[in-house]
């Protein structure tokens, strides 16, 4: 369960970083992303795959949280 | 020599291999690339931040280098206390020329080595004790410091002393800032852990002090230089920038900074980050808990200055906005002058760099003012993060190194044939015994500064000095000489 730190880059895309893996990957695909719904598995740009608990309101970015790798 | 291909460089990285072991070739292999501008990412072709092999020479430093020497360090009003045996405190004393202003022993303590000198004594029983007695010391005989750092060396972590609780107590018994650092030595693979851990330390003893209070006037034109330690005057020269297009610089990270300003940065509007590599981490941190933004910046040359203050301009006002336009065109006819004395005589000439981790790309656009070539770069502790970001300033076909050996680099000298290098001061020497021009790009080789307007002309007075020196001809006795070798004319 690797703590991931999420941003916003300027171009909008969301940043996934963890800081002990040393990975810094956009996010490409995030299962829920709505008002009511956020979290599920996201697809990272090299293709890995983690998973968030899906939460009922969409964080406040930047955030860190706790991801699982799928 | 003319640019090589790609095939070429390749060939040349296989030639270099040739004489390791199977395994070590293996390893060494992955830290050795050639550099394409089409790839996304710097994993695909280049791996860093691992453990050095044993048996190769590397050029790489240790945690408390990166703690104590490069974060720590240069905040000049805190006490750095080496705890542990006296070498490192000593070695590391006063070299990396963190300039700062005001008076040594009294209020400012840059240059001192403070350290708590284990003997075997200690190690035995502890040094707990022995820490404890330091710190009143240092309060009766500098009672202006603003603060104490403890600074872990190598035997603290093996015997598993408690420098937490130390501090705790010490702190409360004389109403000071006294921050333990778990910078043992041996964690990680070189200083960059270091780094991490200084920006924990501070984060989680420091930067929350002034959290709730905002008796302090904030405008909306506060900034945080970040990542700029002062070597030679680098911080000064960037801050002048900065301050005439409008911003104030509320804090400077480390470099001549205070631990006041430390304490004041989590209420600026915006953290200008230039050494990405070892505060990040605090910016990141800061952007998570204070919602404030940070942005990579770039002091180096004019081109990239340009570019650094336009980008940051961004961020504020239109007032902002042409201040940028102002500095800019303010300082025109002086760097346009500096470029066109020096560019004549620089042009076409090859560099190679291996540096920390941040200058190998950071000074790119630099030497491309001056109509320089980097033909090589390489960083001692980069993440993958750094190399994404490298791949994109440097040509196709250029030479990327990783934590490089000290044979590989020689072979990749003697092979490029470069008319510059650019490292440390373990590779001076050799390389100038070599015959090939040398600078040393940590501490400007006591030069300086290099950031901003007024940098860039030092920079590129230095630059010419060194490659254009009549010393470099006079590696053959005379009477040695052929007509070959008759030297070429001076262009100036």
């Amino acid at each position: 369960m690797p703590s991931v730190m999420l941003r916003k880059r300027e171009d909008g895309k969301l940043l996934f970083y963890v800081a002990k893996k040393d990975l810094e990957e956009t996010i490409e695909s995030l299962e829920f992303d709505s008002p009511d719904k956020w979290g599920g598995e996201v697809v990272l740009g090299d293709g890995s795959k983690y998973y968030f608990e899906p939460m009922d309101t969409p964080p406040n970015i930047p955030i860190t949280l706790q991801a699982k790798r799928l | 020599m003319a640019a090589m291909t790609r095939e070429e460089t390749e060939a040349l990285i296989q030639e270099v291999l040739e004489v390791y072991p199977e395994k070590a070739k293996k390893d060494r292999a992955k830290h050795l690339a050639v550099n394409d501008q089409s790839l996304e990412k710097a994993n695909k072709c280049i791996t860093s931040n691992r453990k050095s092999l044993p048996g190769v020479m590397t050029i790489r430093g240790c945690a408390y280098a990166g703690s104590k020497g490069v974060v720590w360090g240069p905040i000049k009003d805190m006490i750095h206390i080496s705890h542990g045996p006296v070498g490192c405190g000593q070695y590391s004393r006063a070299g990396r020329r963190n300039y700062y202003v005001g008076t040594t022993g009294v209020n400012t303590f840059g240059t001192m080595n403070f350290t708590s000198d284990f003997t075997e004594k200690d190690i035995v029983f502890g040094g707990d004790k022995k820490l404890a007695k330091c710190i009143d010391e240092i309060e009766t005989l500098f009672p202006l410091n603003k603060g104490i750092s403890i600074q872990s060396e190598c035997p603290i972590g093996l015997i598993g002393d408690d420098i937490e609780a130390v501090s705790k107590v010490k702190a409360k018994e004389h109403e000071k800032t006294i921050v333990p650092v778990r910078c043992e030595g041996f964690r990680g693979v070189s200083q960059s852990l270091g780094h991490h851990i200084a920006n924990d330390a501070i984060r989680d003893w420091v930067l929350d002090k002034r959290d709730g209070d905002d008796s302090w006037q904030t405008t909306p034109y506060d900034v945080a230089v970040i990542g700029d330690y002062n070597i030679g005057g680098d911080a000064w020269a960037s801050r002048t920038l900065l301050e005439e297009m409008g911003l104030r610089v509320v804090a400077q990270w480390s470099g001549d900074g205070t631990i006041a300003e430390i304490e004041k940065t989590p209420k600026v509007k915006l953290n200008l980050i230039h050494c990405y590599r070892s505060m990040n981490y605090i910016a990141r941190h800061m952007e998570e808990k204070y919602s404030i933004p940070w942005i990579e910046y770039n002091f180096f040359g004019p081109t990239k200055i340009a570019e650094s203050l336009r980008r940051i301009a961004e961020h504020f006002d239109d007032t902002i906005k042409e201040g940028a336009e102002r500095v800019i065109a303010r300082y025109k006819a002086e760097y346009d002058a500096v470029i066109a004395k020096y560019k004549p005589r620089l042009e076409g000439k090859k560099v190679m760099l291996y540096i920390g981790g941040l200058r190998p790309r950071h000074v790119i656009g630099a030497y491309e003012d001056l109509g320089m070539e980097v033909v090589g770069t390489g960083y001692e502790f980069a993440h993958n993060d750094d190399y994404d970001r490298t791949i994109k300033e440097m040509g196709n076909a250029t030479l990327l190194y990783d934590d490089v050996t000290g044979y590989e680099f020689e072979e990749f000298v003697k092979k490029v044939q470069p008319d510059l290098v650019g490292s440390g001061i373990k590779e001076k020497y050799i390389f100038q015994k070599m015959g090939v021009p040398f600078r040393q790009m940590h501490s400007w080789d006591y030069s300086g500064p290099y950031h901003g307007y007024d940098g860039f002309a030092i920079f590129a007075r230095d630059m010419d000095m060194t490659i254009n020196n009549p010393c470099w001809k006079s590696f053959q006795a005379p009477w040695k000489k052929t007509a070959a070798s008759e030297p070429v004319k001076a262009v100036a």
